[in-house]
């Protein structure tokens, strides 16, 4: 008997439920506005891309899409069980995988911006 | 007397229609794929960043429409009232917080979430330009 | 003192004659003050002898007397009558094996708090003649709600979780070993961390907070639950980093 591995997927998950709650709302908040056509002047090419060019700002913006992708896979996996999808291996690989494809393409992604 | 016990059956699909706490859980946890959603969009977002200037301003131009505007709005409401709101609320159950021998009442550290929610959302509406 | 007319719509099940359970009907006149309990006895005493339940202390001491009242777990002793509709559906607490009528087989539960190692686990050597354990009102405090639990398995009744997974070991069992991991006097966190934290252990829980709203004695499984689920993410590390200890 030990303590499963599920102990870093649910610390995962509370680090990520915590940042998401905080920081999430703002965030669609910032996609509502340019669903309405409004490009705030942090969103403009130069600003953010300065930001994201950054190693502070990719250090930001990598730990955010790596906490949010973690904490939404594990919950999703809980929701398939509470939803009558019984088989949780094959759940966990598929969620897990997801979230780890997130994780790869957000630093592919932030190490190419320069 | 012979024993035979009899186990009722449930579903394990429906049975969050039982009762209404079970409903507001389960609604709950259905914001997990909005989570899911806004990162791979942030994501998106970040490829077109990662090849050019045009690439971005036509990811922003695609972003632009009506039926984005009322996901987003109604995204918004659900996220608030269904998970940061309820996370808040659960917070100091998983994180009790003593000084010396008392306890630390839960409302100070609800409405501490809620203080730092605000000054985080601002600053990172500040940070984007919105004010 | 007026009285109202209840109906109550009972589950029956005898063991020897039904395949499965069905519902009767009794009209009981209930006085204002009563409890449920108190209904449910008229119907013993006057209306039906064969009716089968459990109940002992009236006093919400003992837990004997959980069942489910309109689809809620409560304690019936503790559910006045005044609070409740005309029409009122008494059945065996949820998640349980149906014993005969009300009366439930409890044998998983039992198995359960004696898993988690409910006793104080000491490392030192035992005291010296005459030596006392000083603990503090302050260090009471800590765990002291946890002590409150009566065992009424009502949380058990409430969870999904226990619901759609017998293996889980459920709210009681596991507040219960929370209330011996928060003592200031024992050293077998880790221990008991290495069956909670395992499968089935405190991992199955999502938080959905039903066993906390049904406790009649305010225990509060769900937050014990998750303060373990904090410590069993914090031991793993320190299991990982060959960090030893007992007592943190």
């Amino acid at each position: 008997m030990a303590i499963a591995k599920k102990a870093v997927v649910w610390g995962l998950f509370a680090a990520g439920g915590t940042l998401t709650s905080f920081i999430f709302p703002a965030l669609i908040a910032l996609f509502l506005l340019i669903a309405t056509g409004i490009v705030p002047e942090g969103l403009q090419y130069e600003q953010i891309h300065a930001f994201a060019s950054s190693w502070l700002g990719k250090a930001c913006l990598f730990i955010v899409l790596f906490l949010s992708v973690w904490h939404a896979a594990h919950r999703l996996r809980v929701v398939a069980h509470d939803f009558g999808i019984r088989k949780d291996k094959l759940v966990a690989n598929a969620v897990y995988s997801i979230a780890a494809i997130g994780t790869v393409l957000a630093a592919f992604y932030l190490l190419t911006i320069n | 007397m012979s024993r035979n016990p009899y186990v009722r059956p449930i579903s394990t699909t429906t049975w969050y229609m039982r009762n209404g706490r079970y409903k507001v859980y389960v609604l709950r946890e259905l914001t997990s794929f909005l989570v899911m959603f806004y990162s791979f969009l942030t994501l998106f977002a970040l490829a077109a960043l990662a090849t050019s200037a045009d690439r971005w301003n036509a990811f922003l131009a695609s972003q632009q429409s009506t039926a984005m505007l009322v996901f987003h709005a109604l995204a918004l409401l659900y996220f608030m009232f269904f998970q940061t709101f309820p996370w808040f609320k659960l917070a100091p159950k998983a994180m009790p917080v003593r000084l010396g021998e008392k306890k630390l009442p839960d409302n100070y550290i609800i409405i501490g979430h809620y203080v730092a929610w605000v000054v985080i959302s601002a600053f990172i509406l500040w940070l984007a330009g919105v004010i | 003192m007026g009285t109202r007319n209840l109906e109550l719509e009972v589950m029956r099940y005898d063991p020897e004659k039904d395949k499965e359970p069905w519902f009767q009907s009794y009209t009981v006149p209930c006085n204002e003050d009563w409890v449920i309990l108190d209904a449910i006895n008229y119907v013993k005493d006057n209306l039906d002898t064969t009716l089968a339940y459990r109940w002992s202390c009236h006093m919400m001491v003992c837990g004997s007397c959980g069942m489910m009242v309109n689809g809620e777990p409560v304690l019936t002793c503790k559910t006045f009558v005044r609070e409740l509709p005309d029409k009122v559906r008494i059945e065996p607490l949820e998640n349980f094996p149906i014993e005969r009528d009300l009366v439930v087989v409890l044998d998983d539960v039992m198995q359960k708090l004696h898993q988690v190692q409910p006793y104080i686990i000491r490392k030192d050597d035992p005291p010296a003649e005459n030596q006392e354990y000083i603990q503090s009102r302050g260090k009471l405090a800590i765990f002291k709600q946890l002590t409150m639990c009566i065992n009424c398995m009502c949380c058990y009744a409430a969870c999904p979780q226990y619901s759609l997974n017998k293996d889980f070991i459920g709210p009681a069992a596991l507040a219960l070993a929370h209330r011996y991991n928060r003592d200031s006097r024992d050293q077998g966190k880790s221990e008991r961390l290495d069956i909670l934290a395992d499968h089935d252990g405190v991992w199955d829980c999502s938080f959905v907070g039903a066993c906390s709203e049904v406790c009649p004695k305010h225990v509060d499984p769900a937050a014990a639950i998750q303060q373990m689920k904090v410590d069993g993410a914090v031991e793993f590390w320190k299991q990982k980093m060959g960090i030893v200890g007992d007592k943190s």
